[in-house]
């Protein structure tokens, strides 16, 4: 155990390192602070009086430095547009993104598993046909067109979902969340389902086949051998090895899934990290685009750890306490 | 197609009977879906490369362009006019043409983007292969990193800092060859593990041994193994990467780092008309979206028949 | 009344190309207590045979004539439920390699325990009890360790004497042994047919030994079959099959063992190699490779009494005659 975690620490450094050199590099070749202190009314030389005053002109590894100093404090500079720590401004809109996120690997979860598994187990029924066209056909359809397609149906036409927003959020153990209340779960369920359609098809195939090449190994043929029940060759030898490429499929995943909050949450318009880093983008909103790196960067180290902590969990090869 | 079928055949004279007779062959003969989707596929690399002599007008002409035109509906509608079948954008452009030179933009991308992964994939699996060692650890080590942050990732954030850096002026003259170069370079670890995995199971056969010891040159008679070998999961990965590519393009399109309103692709023609469908206005987004499916549904599918047929080992992960 | 009964048995794979019969007409019967060998190439069709003995063969094959019978009840009527009361605990198989033969995320003892709950009505802690007394049975050391050891934490061998172990757990009537020594090491290899050996005769279990190796069908069974493409061309005693082999196939396969050919002679081959299932030809399936072959093998020969031995060959009697010529030869 004690292995594992300096490996994962030395890999969270090594990853935050490489994520703060780029952010750096974004801040120093994209924002201008003397714009947003002092505007255009002032000369030049009283420009390069304070840019000697603020360090702007020292070497690229004294203001790194500085940078990191500031950044490992949690001093991410000041959102241009806010006018506040951008820091506290992207991580008051990390709930409602943790929302969708969480919200959508439920669905994935919830529907990849059974539907890889009986498609793996009963290849020639027709459900298990359904299900297979439905995924070629779900990987085939940009995510934004299923989220159109969903609006337009369910709040447009059936009027049951509302089309935008993240509704009223309540609190569940002190946490900031739309699951907390019936307004916040309706506008949860469009997001979530667009969200989840991405991956979902990606799922149900990987699992299918992972478990259709474990039904053919010795080890189930063996079980059978033995005279154990289906539903514990299927649901217990046949599942625990089927997940684990599944789980670090997941692992790789979740950074797939960040990317696409982005885009769901533009298209519903929810007041998350993602819609707010494009705004940013559009705003050249410096500190808030550094935020916004390093917070989906901190967010990939933790979710990577939990991930091989499972993993370790499922594979007895893997060694998580103890021993080499 | 071809290219498979000269792998499968290495003689010249005898090479058409050959692939007449290939397993290949016939079953593509047996395979509904796979013909049809074969025939969709030419069909729209056609429409594709014959764009300016198909399409009735030139959206990239302005002379030709009247905003007086601009939102009607398709010719069977009503307020149609006959000639404009598809109908008109925002702008007034002829939605059948721009959907022809849309898709050209799209094939493109996901073409060229495609061809610069595994130029890079297949010469950074070659070297980690054969190298081996601490150079092999550190490819791959960086193509586990690579996958971790996801294309999308990677895209949106170059895209969206080179955009803030460069003003948008200049992005939209660029943005073509920047769509390429990220979503080019973002991919390229599928195609380096599957190579360097041949490789590796290369290395271990002993014809390499035999050269060796009979002082010949090991290097150049493997990769004439290597490549023949890596030919089917090449084939099955592109065609995949190839539709992945399209839909990476379309959704950076839709956010607006994508392809300019201007020289539209088919992901930002659907974005285009995504603020006026509520209005009704629904064919801007319907139209192009129905030919983007398409296109990537029949790439998937000859995808997934392609690796049914050649059974290739993929790299897993 | 005899403990298993395989009577015209029949198994089909139905492939695009039309059905390949893997098996054809097999026929024996096997007593309490009984160890007979089943000798062959590999795609002669023996772990097909037992696999088909616990209707076990996977798709696209299926049992398309014939009948098993276990103690006088044909398995081939019984529903799955039934077959499963069958499988692990009246009739056990052990497979050929070991490191694929356990499941990786369960540890030994859950795989054990799983399949004593699975045929008995009793508690995790009583069967624990019975799987640590059945590893001490095939001499593991330290076997209470190993129940919560996972499989890739053993070697080999120790993984073979756990498989061997797993089929001991329900005391069955019947073990099918599918080239159990081929994956291991040669100087294990003794070991393990010796222990097997030593546990059916001590708790009187009829085995099935499915090998390629004459020499392990020798030392531990008492009757043989021999199959070529499917079908049993030869069965009888064990020790007269490899003393006195009269079918031209068995004969070759016993000429290509080492011991059996005289020092600084070529070993001999048995010409060309078994054609594959949808290319046998036309009546005995090994007439295109056999030295006898005449006109009359264009017809499937049926079985003919010689000595001991069932021998499904049309030219028995010439190629007896032969050898006794050859004797006497040799003693004039």
């Amino acid at each position: 155990m004690f292995a594992f975690l300096i490996k994962r620490l030395a890999q969270a450094i090594v990853v935050m390192f490489v994520i703060s050199i780029i952010s750096f590099s974004i801040q120093d070749n994209l924002g201008d602070p003397l714009r947003e202190l002092v505007g255009q009314s002032v000369s030049e030389e009283e420009r390069q009086a304070l840019r000697d005053e603020l360090g702007l002109n020292d070497p690229f590894l004294e203001r790194y430095l500085r940078f990191a100093e500031n950044a490992v404090q949690g001093d991410l500079g000041t959102s241009y547009f806010f006018k506040e720590p951008a820091l506290q401004v992207i991580l008051a809109k990390l709930p409602a993104t943790l929302d969708l996120v969480f919200g959508a690997t439920i669905i994935i979860i919830g529907f990849s598993v059974p539907l890889g598994v009986y498609a793996a187990i009963k290849p020639r029924s027709l459900l298990s046909k359904l299900v297979m066209g439905f995924s070629t056909v779900g990987i085939s359809i940009p995510v934004f067109l299923t989220a159109i397609g969903l609006i337009y149906l369910f709040s447009i036409e059936l009027g049951w979902m509302p089309s935008y927003g993240r509704g009223e959020a309540g609190h569940i153990f002190g946490w900031d969340t739309a699951f907390a209340t019936t307004d916040g779960l309706i506008h949860l369920v469009l997001p979530c389902i667009t969200l989840a359609s991405i991956m979902l098809p990606l799922f149900i195939r990987l699992i299918r086949s992972e478990m259709m090449e474990v039904l053919q190994s010795e080890y189930v043929k063996f079980a059978r051998a033995k005279g154990l029940s289906p539903t514990r060759i299927y649901f217990l030898h046949a599942l625990k090895n089927t997940m684990l490429p599944v789980i670090t499929v997941g692992g790789v995943q979740i950074g797939t899934m960040v990317a696409y909050t982005i885009l769901t949450e533009t298209v519903f318009q929810w007041p998350g990290m993602g819609f707010l880093f494009l705004e940013a983008v559009n705003r050249v909103d410096t500190p808030l685009i550094v935020a916004y790196l390093i917070v989906v960067g901190a967010i990939f180290v933790i979710t990577n750890t939990i991930v091989d902590l499972i993993y370790g969990l499922v594979n007895p090869t893997v060694k998580l306490f103890g021993g080499k | 197609m071809t290219q498979t079928s000269s792998a499968l055949a290495d003689e010249a004279p005898t090479m058409m009977q050959r692939f007449v007779k290939s397993h290949f062959w016939h079953s593509f003969k047996i395979d509904r879906v796979a013909q049809l989707s074969f025939m969709v596929f030419v069909a729209y690399i056609l429409m594709a490369l014959l764009a300016p002599l198909l399409a009735p007008f030139d959206p990239y002409d302005p002379a030709s362009i009247d905003i007086m035109n601009s939102e009607l509906p398709p010719s069977w509608q009503e307020e149609g006019e006959s000639d404009f079948w598809l109908g008109t954008d925002a702008q007034g452009r002829d939605l059948w043409s721009t959907i022809l030179y849309g898709t050209r933009v799209s094939l493109t991308i996901g073409i060229c983007a495609v061809l610069l992964q595994a130029l890079l994939g297949i010469c950074i699996g070659l070297v980690a292969g054969y190298v081996g060692g601490k150079v092999d650890s550190l490819l791959m080590r960086m193509a586990d990193v690579q996958l971790s942050f996801s294309t999308m990732m990677v895209a949106i954030v170059v895209l969206a800092v080179f955009q803030a850096t460069f003003g948008t002026q200049l992005y939209q003259d660029l943005a073509m060859v920047m769509l390429i170069l990220v979503i080019g370079i973002a991919e390229w670890p599928q195609y380096a593990r599957t190579v360097r995995a041949s490789v590796l199971a290369e290395k271990e056969k002993e014809y390499v041994d035999a050269a060796r010891v009979m002082g010949l040159r090991a290097p150049r008679i493997m990769f004439r193994h290597i490549l023949p070998n890596t030919l089917s999961p090449i084939l099955v990965i592109s065609t995949v990467q190839v539709a992945n590519a399209i839909i990476s393009e379309a959704a950076l399109s839709f956010l607006g780092l994508g392809m300019p309103v201007s020289q539209p692709s088919l992901g930002s023609l659907i974005s285009s008309g995504f603020e006026f469908i509520f209005s009704g206005i629904w064919w801007i987004t319907v139209i192009p979206g129905v030919v983007l499916v398409v296109l990537v549904l029949v790439m998937n599918l000859l995808g997934d028949w392609l690796r049914d047929v050649l059974n290739p080992k993929l790299y897993k992960g | 009344m005899a403990l298993l009964d395989v009577k015209n048995l029949e198994v089909s794979f139905g492939l695009r190309s039309g059905a390949v019969k893997a098996l054809r007409d097999i026929n024996f019967s096997l007593e309490r207590g009984e160890r007979i060998g089943v000798v062959g190439e590999s795609g002669a069709g023996k772990s097909v045979l037992g696999f088909s003995i616990l209707n076990l063969i996977s798709q696209p094959g299926r049992i398309s004539a014939g009948d098993v019978r276990f103690e006088g009840k044909s398995l081939q009527n019984l529903n799955d439920k039934d077959m499963r009361t069958i499988r692990g605990n009246r009739i056990a198989m052990i497979f050929q390699d070991p490191m694929m033969t356990l499941n990786p995320v369960l540890t030994i003892g859950d795989q054990m325990i799983e399949c004593l709950l699975a045929h008995r009505q009793i508690s995790k802690a009583a069967a624990r009890k019975i799987a640590l007394q059945k590893l001490m049975q095939v001499q593991i050391p330290s076997p209470e360790t190993r129940l919560d050891q996972y499989p890739h934490e053993l070697s080999g061998g120790m993984r073979q004497r756990i498989v061997i172990a797993i089929g001991l757990l329900m005391d069955p009537d019947l073990i099918i042994a599918d080239e159990p020594t081929t994956a291991l090491d040669v100087t294990i290899q003794a070991e393990i047919m010796e222990l097997m050996l030593e546990l059916c005769e001590r708790n009187n279990v009829a085995l099935i030994l499915i090998t390629h190796d004459l020499g392990v069908v020798s030392q531990v069974t008492q009757r043989t079959m021999v199959m070529y493409a499917g079908r049993v061309i030869e069965q009888g005693p064990t020790n007269e099959i490899i003393n006195d082999a009269q079918h031209p196939y068995t004969q070759g396969l016993i000429n290509a063992l080492p011991q059996m050919g005289v020092r600084g002679e070529r070993l001999q081959q048995i010409r060309g190699s078994m054609p594959s299932l949808q290319a046998i030809p036309k009546g005995c399936a090994f007439s295109n490779r056999c030295d006898y072959a005449s006109e009359r093998c264009r017809v499937i020969p049926e079985f003919t009494r010689s000595g001991g031995c069932l021998v499904a060959c049309h030219m028995v009697e010439e190629l007896v005659a032969q050898s006794e010529n050859k004797a006497q030869d040799g003693g004039a």
